[in-house]
């Protein structure tokens, strides 16, 4: 390195193998546990290793992107162990499918933090002590420097020394004169942002850690005219952190009174293509007065420590189904999975009681239905249009009373007889809002009775998301800061030849990337001839 | 009305696909005539031993070169500036038809993004000489309205729900200026690459390198460039993340398109260190940038494209 030897004293901390520190000689550990934990320790926050880190998590972050993920989509990795039997064994194995937890992903970025926490602390500590020491000694000779410059000048060096000095400080310098000289330093900021930047990543990661154990998410689907509580019960789906207690669920409510989707009309390139979802509910907190609110896509609902999220919407058509004798064996709304853009929906129904023998039914529903050539029908937009649902029925055993709790939007056909349906001797059932139609077999009537739709909300409780929010801002302003400020510094040596005539000389040293340094021990320079000499207008 | 601002947003892309391949050819003509013309400087070897700190030796740029007057140059970025012109235009106009901004599909990214690329080149030239990427630039930005144009063309279609946000305002055209910078600095350290083989007298041939800064000077602009695509990404990123809070209900959940901004950043995060790494600075260093510029284009197309996930606005 062409460092020029100088005084280091208020020098940054720099980690081993940083270029800018001094070549350390190739350690053999001391003998004995605690020299090799030294050892292991300096080699762990050196800067090749933070490197190594770094490189290495870039390539472990990939295969979570090949594979499906189980946090962000469950059914797409029960599709990919289907068609991969082979490979999803071995994939399993090495945590593939939960990447971004495993223990081989998790290994890298701790270890990555803990030596980013060995490299700060003691960066930090030098960096406290460098504020408060002198900048260093005017090396001997200045012509080895940046942006060397001479002028010379007429006065005397006391007044030449005390004007550099003041113009210096004028401009953000820290100053010490040493004889007939001044050494001025500046941009500590630099350093400090560093520091920041580095330490709010640490920030990051707590507070995301925090968040995650005392947090929790819930998920609900919501028919149209229906409530959900914040009550374990209540929640299709629940996932809590580590550490959630129940107490982290402040009560309240939430009805869906309407849902209002708007779909384009107008143009044909886009015809039918969601515009704006509304969902009108009404929340009470803790038992108060009902408040009306409104919940949009990028428009969380904020209520008792969460936000309520709209996800996703479908129908949710109400069938009511009746025994021989006219009694309401079932009469309430399901919720139907969206399969396409233009809402065809499906749809499972499961009546293991009340009727003659255990019905299931596998339903289509279209909110605007078309026939096709081969008379299946079709939907061709979202809104209900000419709204039809179609059913298949099975008798049989559902398989519900063997205590393994059933996924309510499938239907296992195992011990199940089709009694309506193509391949039975009945047609489907199809049936518009307000039509009803006889089941086969004698089992009773089923009535279409309504379509409502139902939204799914997602309910979530972080409560280190504005720290979260906050570090990040930090590690911004952090690396605003050390990336854009220069440090620099600056020297301006006083001379006096025989003549009486003042030599002037400058110079500069950048620490770290500084492409305005010779510039700026140019204006230092002209500015300080001026002030010596100050120009006589002809 | 729509339909005509879109025909006319069209055309003016089609023609600011034309210019930037005249463009294109008058600068790959100034690279060969700089490599016919004797070599105005020796080879600025001493530039290259220089320490950490310093660029001793300013090299002369090339319109010093008294033997000829750079016309292809001229020519090359008058024509630069034009097809600039109109594909801000095209992009302008666009958005105008569109109703709000004209980045919310592949084509419109494509369309915002190049013209950002082309942005920062002519932009930056106020401050550092860049001309001599000017091959790179414009060949790059052809090659993507191209495909563009026929590949990921769509008709402007209303936003859906998830994308009305001030976030994809702010998201994606701070992401897309960020990797203006990326290209910039990619494009450099690609030449310092050759600049330091050719030091290395491992790459006979390539002339018109003499002409051009040596590979240390080239360095440090890549890194200036670089950095501050960096503080641009850093910020892509936490925007990202505040709006998919807003959207989707998670501020990170490891989809496929937050991975692989995840793996830029990191990639990037690399660089600065390995420039301040013993043993890492130069060419290593350019090879991660090269590479870290490499995964943008990959997270722009091939992520877009064939990934499964939540960022499914491309509009195919
Ligand atoms: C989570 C891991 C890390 C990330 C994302 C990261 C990122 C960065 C970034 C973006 C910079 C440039 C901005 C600035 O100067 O503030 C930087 C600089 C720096 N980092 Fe890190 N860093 C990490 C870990 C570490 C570790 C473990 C060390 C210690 C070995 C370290 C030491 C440094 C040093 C010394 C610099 C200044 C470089 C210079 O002198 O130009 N970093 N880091």
């Amino acid at each position: 390195m062409s460092q020029p030897s100088e005084p280091t004293q208020t020098d940054s901390y720099r980690p081993q193998g940083h270029y800018d520190a001094a070549e350390a000689p190739i350690q053999q550990p001391k003998l004995g546990f605690v020299g090799y934990l030294r050892f292991f320790w300096r080699q762990l926050t050196s800067m090749r290793t933070a490197l190594f880190l770094l490189l290495l998590l870039a390539i472990a972050a990939i295969p979570g992107s090949l594979v499906p993920q189980v946090s962000s989509d469950p059914n797409g990795v029960i599709q990919y162990k289907a068609n991969n039997p082979e490979l999803a064994p071995i994939l399993d194995k090495l945590q593939v499918f939960t990447t971004y937890s495993s223990v081989w992903f998790s290994a890298i970025y701790l270890l990555l933090f803990v030596s980013l926490i060995g490299c700060v602390i003691p960066r930090t500590k030098h960096h406290f002590d460098a504020l408060r020491a002198r900048p260093p000694k005017t090396p001997a000779r200045l012509q080895r420097l940046e942006g060397f410059t001479t002028r010379s000048a007429a006065g005397d060096p006391a007044t030449a020394v005390e004007t550099a000095r003041a113009l210096l400080k004028r401009a953000g310098y820290r100053t010490e004169v040493y004889d007939d000289s001044v050494s001025a330093e500046r941009g500590y900021l630099r350093e400090t942002g560093n520091l920041v930047f580095h330490t709010a990543l640490i920030g990051v990661l707590v507070a995301v850690g925090i968040g995650g154990g005392f947090g929790y998410t819930g998920q609900r689907v919501v028919v149209e005219g229906y409530a959900m509580t914040n009550t374990l019960a209540s929640y299709d789906s629940f996932n809590p952190g580590r550490f959630f207690t129940d107490s982290a669920l402040v009560p309240y409510s939430i009805a869906v009174d309407s849902f209002v989707p708007t779909y384009e009309t107008t143009n044909i390139a886009a015809f039918g293509q969601p515009i704006d979802y509304v969902a009108n509910v009404r929340t009470t907190l803790r038992g108060g007065d009902p408040q009306d609110a409104t919940i949009k896509v990028n428009e969380p609902l904020h209520i008792g420590d969460t936000q309520v999220y709209l996800l996703g919407n479908g129908y949710a058509p109400v069938l009511t189904i009746k025994d021989p004798d006219g009694n309401i064996v079932f009469s309430q709304p399901t919720a139907c999975l969206p399969q396409d853009a233009n809402l065809t929906s499906n749809c499972i129904i499961k009546l293991p009681d009340g009727l003659a023998e255990q019905v299931g039914m596998i339903g289509f529903f279209y909110p605007s239905a078309v026939p096709l050539a081969d008379g299946t029908l079709m939907s061709n937009f979202p809104d209900t249009i000419n709204p039809v649902i179609s059913l298949n029925m099975y008798t049989g055993d559902l398989g519900l009373d063997n205590g393994v709790g059933s996924n309510a939007y499938a239907l296992s056909l195992d011990n199940l007889t089709q009694i309506a349906g193509a391949a039975s001797a009945t047609p489907a059932i199809k049936l518009s809002p307000g039509e009803s139609a006889d089941l086969p077999d004698g089992l009773g009537t089923i009535e279409f009775t309504s379509v409502p739709r139902f939204v799914s909300l997602d309910v979530h409780h972080d409560p280190a998301q504005t720290w979260v929010l906050l570090f990040a801002v930090l590690v911004v302003a952090g690396l605003v800061t050390s990336l854009f400020i220069p440090r620099r510094r600056v020297w301006v040596k006083v001379a006096s030849s025989a003549d009486g005539v003042l030599e002037l000389e400058y110079a500069g040293l950048a620490r770290g990337d500084d492409p305005g340094l010779d510039a700026a021990v140019a204006e230092l320079a002209d500015r300080h001839l001026d002030q010596l000499a100050p120009k006589v207008e002809p | 009305m729509t339909d005509t601002l879109v025909t006319y947003s069209n055309i003016a892309v089609y023609s600011a696909m034309a210019i930037y391949a005249l463009a294109f050819i008058m600068f790959t003509l100034d690279l060969s005539r700089r490599a016919a013309a004797p070599a105005a400087v020796p080879a600025r070897v001493e530039a290259v031993a220089s320490g950490s700190t310093a660029v001793l030796v300013e090299p002369p740029l090339v319109d010093d070169a008294p033997t000829k007057s750079p016309r292809y140059l001229r020519a090359a970025m008058a024509l630069t500036i034009l097809a600039w012109a109109l594909h801000v235009a095209a992009a302008v106009l666009r958005g105008v038809a569109a109703g709000r901004v004209p980045w919310a599909n592949m084509f419109e990214f494509t369309l915002t993004a190049t013209a950002i690329i082309v942005g920062v080149f002519l932009v930056v030239q106020f401050w550092q000489d860049l001309r001599f990427v000017g091959a790179f630039v414009s060949g790059f930005v052809l090659i993507a309205l191209g495909i563009a144009a026929t590949n990921f063309y769509v008709d402007v279609v209303p936003l859906p729900p998830a994308l009305q946000s001030a976030w994809l305002v702010i998201h994606v055209f701070v992401a897309s200026l960020g990797t203006g910078f990326f290209a910039l600095g990619a494009a450099l350290s690609i030449v310092q690459l050759l600049q330091a083989r050719r030091a290395a007298g491992k790459a006979a041939g390539l002339r018109f390198l003499d002409t051009l800064p040596a590979a240390e000077k080239l360095e440090n602009m890549a890194y200036r460039m670089i950095v501050v695509g960096f503080v641009l990404w850093t910020f892509t990123l936490i925007a990202g993340a505040i709006w998919a809070e807003r959207a989707w209900g998670r501020y990170w959940g490891w989809d496929t398109k937050e991975v692989w901004t995840f793996i830029i950043w990191t990639i990037f995060a690399g660089y600065i260190h390995a420039r301040a790494t013993r043993g890492w600075r130069g060419s290593r260093s350019a090879t991660l940038a090269i590479i870290g510029f490499t995964a943008v284009v990959f997270n722009f197309t091939i992520v877009n494209l064939f990934f499964k996930g939540l960022h499914a606005y491309s509009g195919l």
